[in-house]
């Protein structure tokens, strides 16, 4: 048996009160800009790893080694250099077309940017919203169901579409708040469970007349009118679409509702330290209700703007991966709305460029998946950064602020 | 104490009564209520709603006795049984049971439910039957990688460290099985390769979890998010450009217990399995035993419970955590290897589908006990297993398949929100140390 006492195990970390609560601006930009080098780093050696000829070429490596550096070194910059094509810009491109890679990023970075902004908002409460997927199956649903079983004027349908995911998205993200608020149930199971459930009630209604689409042999629902449809910033080969502009604005009133409103200001503070809000005289639980309603507004309102803005109808993979990548982006944002704006452009540019990467060199496009976790890993352990990259001590990581275990 | 004591103190009594809380009022009549409806709906939807036909419940398998099969009118059963639930659910209105049968009442209801739905999607033809052997055995089958996860995630929480990443372990440890096992051209390697690569995706969520402090849950998420990534990544760039070379493991063969898998029902059902499911069958006795028979399972418990009055008496609370959560990752590597190499042989993208999740609900469901998980993994198998089954019967298209396959995750929503009695974590669960 051991006597020893767990004193020497103990981190390094200086005590919460003494070290400052908010680590400063620039050290904080270094630690992303290493975790996104590190993260590239790993993934040089996967793709070297991954890489036949350089495979073939270890086989002989110790007649000649350098065969192996070089074949490696090829691999790594033609994928590399396919991802930054596919993500910003060509020299193959012209006129047009050139914008292209920009536009497909600013696709995949929108939903990003609004499932992003839905997890920021509610960590900023002190919540962790997981359940973005099924919010997003949500708003999805409804946003689609409004705009092609309802006959409206143009303007006004586009707005009740968008309006009904984001119902969508509340009354989904609103009932785990309200189990957390009522039952004390914590938010991370709930919504795990939630996801499925809306996962299988999509299943459901992708096989029910008056939703999928006839001849009723596949699982995709009736298409959305034209006239609910998110219009195209830059015209028909370009894919960019209004749902770009609607994620910029939802960052901004985000931004404003934590920094300008009473009511985001009685949020903070639920965030912050619960018991002392209650103290104060504010309703907790009815505060933790509201921030998982917008929070799943929000994702809701991804959810449509893929609809309404992509694909114009509604397929069981509609969420894709939104519901998670969006933790990512948050967590890369530092749960600031325009840290949020500027985490979702960059996985959203490695998604456009993956897709790239993947017909152009043949590295799977699974190779993002791997480059975004571990960025967010890095980041959310700033003391690995620091060792590896040798910097100053700062702050603490991110989701400090969240509560830890599911009793609370 | 000795003879001589007792004999001077011939008035000690001992009384053998236990003590029980009384159950109250609001709970029974919530309780009570929900079983008269789960009763009426048995009575009214099963019962009167059935065809003509008889219901024939068969007991298959390969043994020297057999059990006949039973046939039962189609009608008459459900209408019997949720009258039996009504009953009950009177009573429990009326006069109250006693809080610790609560289990068994809803344990009760919810085979009557399930019997009396059996008995009506049968009842629709003339002679269709379900073979309940070969039902359990698809409940075990498909219940056992959520055995082995929800297994590793009861380890990691009573030490105090929750554990998101089962999915991540349980896919990790199916591919690096399929991988090593082709490789190394022996099952055996590969399976114990998952173990290693589970274990390895554990020491990472100790390492960050316990070193670095990250906030548990999105280490969890984020190691999934690794996990599927790089073993997509792996798939595509290995396994599919050489197959033969990366990904033909082959699959471990059921070995039948000699005199064991003779016995009629008992014995194709538990005793006709591979060699993942008899380990699986002694960790869960041995998790059991350790958790709450031994002394590193109560530090564990201490640990999990209470980091600093552990500390405070000498017990080394981060080597505790390290050990418990390495070795549970390893329990969940070896769902993986279940996966692949114990059920079909080759691993496929994203191929454990969401089952680290469900395994994650099966710990919460059990109240963090073994037993516990055990009971709701087999549960949440059965229904799986019921979905794939219920669909040829005579009524089963009438049910649609979605909403079977999301009954488990709406059971655990009942379940943590506190409808089925109240559900506690380790209270130091999630919480890093020194806090």
């Amino acid at each position: 048996m051991s006597t020893e006492t767990p004193a020497k195990e103990v981190p390094p970390a200086g005590p919460a009160g003494a070290a400052p609560r908010r680590p400063a601006p620039r050290r904080t930009w270094l630690v992303t800009v290493c975790a996104v080098v590190g993260a590239a780093l790993v993934g040089a050696v996967l793709i070297a790893v991954g890489d036949a000829r350089t495979r073939a070429a270890a086989g002989y490596f110790l007649s000649y080694p350098w065969d192996t550096f070089s074949n490696a070194w090829y691999a790594v910059r033609d994928a590399y250099v396919a991802l930054l094509e596919g993500a910003v810009y060509s020299p193959d491109l012209s006129g047009k077309g050139a914008l292209g890679p920009i536009s497909e990023t600013l696709v995949n970075a929108t939903p990003l940017v609004l499932g992003g902004l839905a997890v920021a908002l509610a960590f900023r409460v002190g919540l962790f919203n997981i359940g973005g997927q099924g919010q997003v199956v949500l708003g999805a649903v409804g946003a689609a169901w409004i705009g092609f079983a309802w006959d409206l004027p143009v303007g006004l349908h586009l707005l009740l579409a968008l309006l009904g995911g984001l119902l969508g998205g509340v009354l989904w993200g609103g009932l785990i708040g309200w189990l957390k608020a009522r039952t004390g149930a914590h938010e991370v199971i709930t919504s795990i469970m939630l996801n499925y459930v809306a996962l299988n009630l999509l299943n459901f209604l992708l096989s029910t007349r008056g939703f999928q689409r006839p001849p009723y042999g596949q699982a995709i629902s009736e298409q959305v009118d034209a006239g609910a449809r998110l219009p195209l910033l830059l015209g028909s080969p370009l894919r960019v679409h209004a749902g770009l502009l609607l994620a910029l604005l939802a960052a901004v009133a985000v931004h404003w509702l934590f920094s300008r409103s009473r009511l985001g200001f009685r949020l903070r503070a639920v965030g912050a330290n619960p018991e002392a809000a209650r103290t104060a005289g504010m309703s907790v639980g009815r505060l933790q209700v509201v921030a998982m309603a917008l929070s799943g507004g929000l994702a809701g309102l991804a959810g449509a703007s893929q609809v309404l803005g992509v694909s114009g109808s509604v397929t069981g993979s509609v969420a894709g991966t939104i519901g998670f990548d969006a933790i990512t982006v948050a967590l890369l944002g530092r749960n600031n709305p325009y840290g949020v704006i500027g985490a979702g452009l960059l996985f959203g540019g490695l998604r456009a460029g993956g897709v790239q990467m993947q017909s152009t060199t043949g590295v799977p496009v699974d190779l993002v998946g791997v480059l975004q976790a571990l960025i967010v890993l890095f980041i959310a352990a700033p003391a690995l950064v620091r060792a590896v990259f040798r910097l100053r001590a700062g702050g603490g990581g991110v989701g400090t602020e969240l509560a830890g275990g599911w009793s609370r | 104490m000795s003879a001589a004591e007792q004999r001077a103190r011939p008035e000690a009594v001992v009384v053998h009564e236990v003590l029980e809380q009384p159950v109250g009022l609001r709970k029974r009549v919530v309780t009570g209520s929900l079983l008269v409806l789960t009763g009426a709906v048995t009575v009214l939807g099963w019962g009167l709603g059935s065809g003509r036909g008889d219901a024939t419940f068969a007991f298959g398998g390969d043994t020297a006795v057999r059990v006949p099969d039973l046939t039962v009118p189609g009608t008459l059963t459900p209408v019997v049984l949720g009258a039996l639930v009504v009953v009950l659910g009177l009573f429990q209105l009326v006069r109250g049971f006693r809080a610790r049968r609560g289990p068994l009442l809803v344990g009760v209801a919810v085979a009557a439910f399930i019997v009396s739905f059996l008995c009506w999607a049968m009842s629709g033809g003339d002679a269709a039957s379900i073979d309940v052997v070969r039902l359990l055995r698809q409940t075990l089958f498909l219940a056992t990688p959520l055995i082995l996860g929800a297994l590793a995630g009861v380890l990691g929480e009573r030490s105090g460290v929750v554990n998101v990443a089962i999915e991540g372990q349980l896919l990790t440890g199916a591919f690096t099985a399929a991988l090593v096992g082709s490789l190394a051209g022996s099952l055996g390697a590969g399976v114990v390769g998952g173990v290693l690569s589970g274990a390895l995706v554990g020491w990472l969520l100790a390492v960050f979890a316990i070193r670095y402090r990250v906030n548990q849950v999105i280490l969890g998420v984020v190691l999934n998010a690794a996990a599927l990534g790089f073993t997509g990544w792996a798939y595509k760039a290995l396994m599919q450009s050489d197959t033969e070379r990366f990904n033909a493991p082959g699959q471990l063969q059921a070995v039948p217990i000699p005199v064991l898998s003779e016995i009629p029902v008992l014995g194709p059902l538990l005793f006709e399995a591979n060699v993942v499911v008899y380990v699986m069958y002694a960790l869960i006795v041995a998790l059991q035993v350790v958790l709450f028979r031994t002394r590193w399972g109560l530090r564990t418990r201490a640990v999990g419970e209470h980091p600093k009055a552990a500390a405070t008496l000498g017990v080394p609370v981060l080597r505790i955590r390290y050990v418990n959560v390495v070795v549970a990752g390893g329990i969940a590597g070896l769902g993986g290897a279940f996966l692949s190499v114990g059920t079909i042989g080759p691993f496929t993208e994203n191929m454990s589908a969401g089952k680290g999740f469900i395994a994650l609900a099966a710990v919460i469901f059990g109240r963090w006990t073994p037993k516990g998980a055990v009971a709701a993994s087999l549960l949440f198998g059965f229904f799986a297993a019921l979905q794939t089954l219920v669909g040829v019967l005579p009524y089963g298209s009438a049910v649609p398949s979605s909403f079977l396959s999301a009954l488990p995750y709406l059971a655990t929503l009942f379940a943590v929100a506190g409808f089925v009695g109240r559900v506690r974590p380790p209270a130091a669960s999630g919480e890093p140390y020194p806090a």
